[in-house]
């Protein structure tokens, strides 16, 4: 069984080297050839997953060791597997999701010139995904983290010909790499103080290291999860990561890269475990995300950057969970894995409405698409019902055990970081709830009148006009139709609807199945641990609160989005609405706290180094240079000079032998 | 007489050579000054080997003579060389040395 380990990881990088080695003769067959190497890493995860149900707890660990990567005295880096509960949920999640994701991509990217390319990129990024959770110390997840960010920058840019995309494809890689730089600095100093970077040791020896040590090792890990997992302060490539073509966002969301940083805290618990300061900046950054990715997800129109904000902002929730410890590890990775189910749901839903929609994304220009997409509205729907947390559904018993345990970590941090959570849950109801009902329901606001003008507005707004300007963009499934002709909203072919269905049933399901006899709970607790904590309101009382608000949440919407008509044009709004259209200023506050000084920074650099080093050497060299100008005029090529200056020379060796002799 | 006056006289040649060295430009004269100033040192060879009565100095002297001999050899090769390919005889028209 140990020996599949490693195949998990194989399958999907043989796929990519294959796809991205192989060719134009694999044009043809290259997607599925992709496909159903993810698939059948998502066949072995589950032989390995139906091997593990039948052993206890406490032995379910595998551990793999491929080989030694580099064997130095006194560091030791191996490639070597270990599969735990923990790593085992990803994997499902990982492969299953992924294989779903890589199926819809086959009709998606039907018209794609570079297609093959695409899946081939598709699996590197699960081989990368699939390293970093199976990997049995830091420094191959390591390798795995910064794997994953090579493909998000390769698919966030994979329509490259679009300058926005490129710049997308850059901002991600450039916030991520602030965050490898954490990881980094983690793993050299978990090295230096525990002489090792293995999972096991370093968690075993965490109990005995100092809490600064731990707390320094902690915020680390945590600036690199910040990066990866898109949190308050490296959230602002996850918006702009939405230029990647559908099916990507739909994997970095769901199933890859976001969820990297939530894995990586809840697999260094102990680490946090023994440092409660960095605990408590991992629950700051996870309520202020939280609150942060939701208010961005209330005042968009994009509706990819309406779901990227509720990404942001469930994340948030994952974040926050894990920094309370024992209490909310395992909640969690139980959020993370019924969000996978919806949000990716959510997001090949929002694909097949754009696909029949000539690639809008404003959904101001949606509305009443119900009755032209039925598959699309009814899993979107439920993805809908799951991530707002209706009762019954996979987001209810994630989301609410997150907040009971908030509530549960006690004291006045118990009061702020519960009451953050649940106001977060009525945003993201509200914020949902609108982009339910703008672009479902409400009159068709895409139906042009006699005039041939959209009804009631110009259809001059630069930022939303569709992308026209290349004709072998296949994304624009209908060519050559631009923002002139009326959409015609139709359903999805099958390689599309299909996975958003079994994904609608995993968002129904799953998160019943999880709490059902709390299997989850002890499905993981061997991994993680897990505490009750001791909360100042019952279950019920929460639970029911979290009801109430999610209520209240969606009549706010329906009273604004659902009762009035949509204007097609977004009204100013206030100062709030304007500020988080431009993601809270993110983008400006980073130009002027980071960019702005850099540039200073680079320009004084310049300076110094054009006047000061450049001077230095110029100056010597110039120094030099004169110098043996003027002492090259003494050789004038005269034979008479030359013999002038010999005869001067014995003259004045005579004359030094004589006064020597002298004194 | 004294051999003092054979040094003062062996000063005045090599003078006369060194001077000519310096300032003719014909080669074959310069080197003709070359071979005044050996024969001005000779001349104070032999002066000091009579004043110091041993024979170290005329042993010396005779060792410049071959070596002047040599000289004369390769030294006029050099010069009617030289002035077959440039057909001037002046040293300073030999001046490809410099830049």
């Amino acid at each position: 069984m140990e020996n599949l380990i490693g195949l998990l990881v194989a399958a999907p990088l043989l796929g990519a080297a294959v796809l991205l080695c192989g060719g134009k003769r694999l044009d043809r067959a290259g997607h599925w050839l992709g496909t159903a190497l993810a698939a059948a890493s998502f066949v072995i995860g589950v032989v390995l997953f139906a091997d593990m149900l039948g052993r206890d707890g406490e032995e379910r660990a595998l551990h793999s060791h491929v080989f030694s990567w580099i064997p130095v005295e006194g560091f030791q880096a191996d490639v070597a597997f270990q599969l735990d509960q923990l790593s085992m949920t990803f994997v499902l999640l990982i492969s299953g999701v992924g294989t779903l994701i890589h199926l819809y991509s086959v009709g998606y990217m039907e018209h794609d010139a570079r297609r093959r390319r695409f899946f081939g990129y598709l699996n590197l990024f699960l081989a990368a995904m699939l390293l970093l959770v199976l990997a049995d110390n830091y420094l191959l997840l390591y390798a795995g983290w910064e794997g994953v960010g090579l493909a998000s920058y390769l698919l966030i840019g994979f329509w490259q010909h679009k300058p926005s995309a490129a710049t997308a494809a850059k901002k991600a890689f450039i916030v991520n790499r602030v965050g490898d730089m954490g990881l980094s600095i983690a793993i050299m100093l978990m090295f230096t103080t525990f002489g090792t970077f293995a999972f096991e040791p370093v968690l075993a020896g965490a109990g005995e290291t100092s809490e600064g040590m731990l707390t320094a090792i902690g915020l680390m890990l945590l600036l690199a999860a910040c990066g990866k997992s898109a949190q308050v302060p490296l959230q602002s490539w996850l918006g702009d990561a939405m230029e990647g073509p559908t099916p990507v966002s739909a994997l970095i969301h769901a199933a890859t890269m976001v969820t990297a940083g939530v894995y990586l805290i809840t697999r260094s618990g102990a680490v946090f475990n023994g440092a409660p300061d960095a605990q408590l900046v991992v629950t700051i950054v996870g309520a202020v995300t939280l609150i942060f990715g939701a208010i961005v997800g209330c005042a968009k129109d994009d509706i990819k950057k309406a779901l990227a904000g509720s990404t942001m902002s469930q994340i948030g929730y994952m974040v926050l969970a894990a920094g309370l410890g024992p209490i909310g590890y395992v909640f969690a990775i139980m959020h993370l894995v019924t969000h996978g189910f919806f949000k990716a749901g959510l997001f090949l839903g929002a694909g097949s409405v754009m696909h029949g929609m000539n690639d809008e994304v404003d959904m101001r220009k949606y509305g009443g698409l119900r009755k032209y997409m039925p598959v699309t509205f009814v899993t979107f729907g439920l993805g809908y019902l799951a991530i707002i947390g209706f009762p019954g559904l996979s987001g209810f018993w994630s989301k609410d055990k997150i907040i009971e345990a908030a509530f549960a970590k006690g004291g006045t941090e118990g009061w702020i970081l519960g009451g953050v959570a649940l106001l977060g849950a009525a945003i993201t109801a509200y914020y949902m709830t609108r982009v339910m009902l703008m672009t479902f329901f409400g009159e068709p606001r895409w139906k042009r009148d006699a005039s041939g003008a959209v009804a009631g507005a110009s259809p001059q707004r630069p930022d939303v006009e569709p992308v026209a300007e290349n004709a072998a963009d296949a994304d624009t499934a209908h060519p050559a139709t631009g923002a002139a002709a009326e959409p015609h909203p139709h359903e999805s072919p099958k390689s599309m609807t299909i996975p958003m269905i079994v994904l609608a049933f995993g968002s129904v399901f799953a998160g019943g199945l999880f709490s059902l006899n709390s299997s989850f709970v002890h499905w993981l607790e061997p991994v993680t641990g897990h505490d009750h904590g001791h909360s100042p309101l019952s279950a019920a009382a929460v639970t029911s609160a979290t009801v109430v608000v999610l209520l209240t949440g969606v009549a706010l919407a329906w009273a604004q989005y659902g009762r009035r008509p949509v204007p097609v044009l977004a009204p100013r709004g206030s100062l709030l609405t304007r500020a988080a259209r431009r993601d809270l200023l993110q983008d400006d506050f980073n130009h002027v706290a980071l960019v702005k000084p850099g540039e200073y920074l680079t320009r004084g650099l310049v300076y110094v180094d054009a006047k000061a080093v450049d001077g230095a050497v110029n100056g010597t060299a110039a120094a030099f240079g004169g110098l043996s100008g003027r002492m090259r005029k003494v050789q004038n090529g005269f034979v008479r000079s030359y013999a002038v200056s010999m005869f001067g020379g014995t003259a004045v060796l005579i004359a030094a032998t004589l006064l020597m002799r002298a004194v | 007489m004294s051999p003092v006056n054979y040094l003062y006289l062996a000063s005045l040649l090599f003078t006369i050579g060194a001077a000519g060295v310096l300032i003719r430009r014909n080669s074959i004269v310069v080197f003709m000054c070359v071979e005044l100033m050996l024969n001005a040192c000779n001349l104070a060879f032999v002066a000091f080997s009579r004043m110091h009565g041993n024979l170290d100095g005329q042993i010396m002297a005779f060792f410049t003579m071959v070596v002047a001999a040599a000289e004369v050899v390769v030294g006029l090769a050099i010069i009617v060389m030289l002035f077959r390919s440039r057909h001037s005889a002046s040293v300073d028209d030999a001046s490809l040395m410099k830049l």
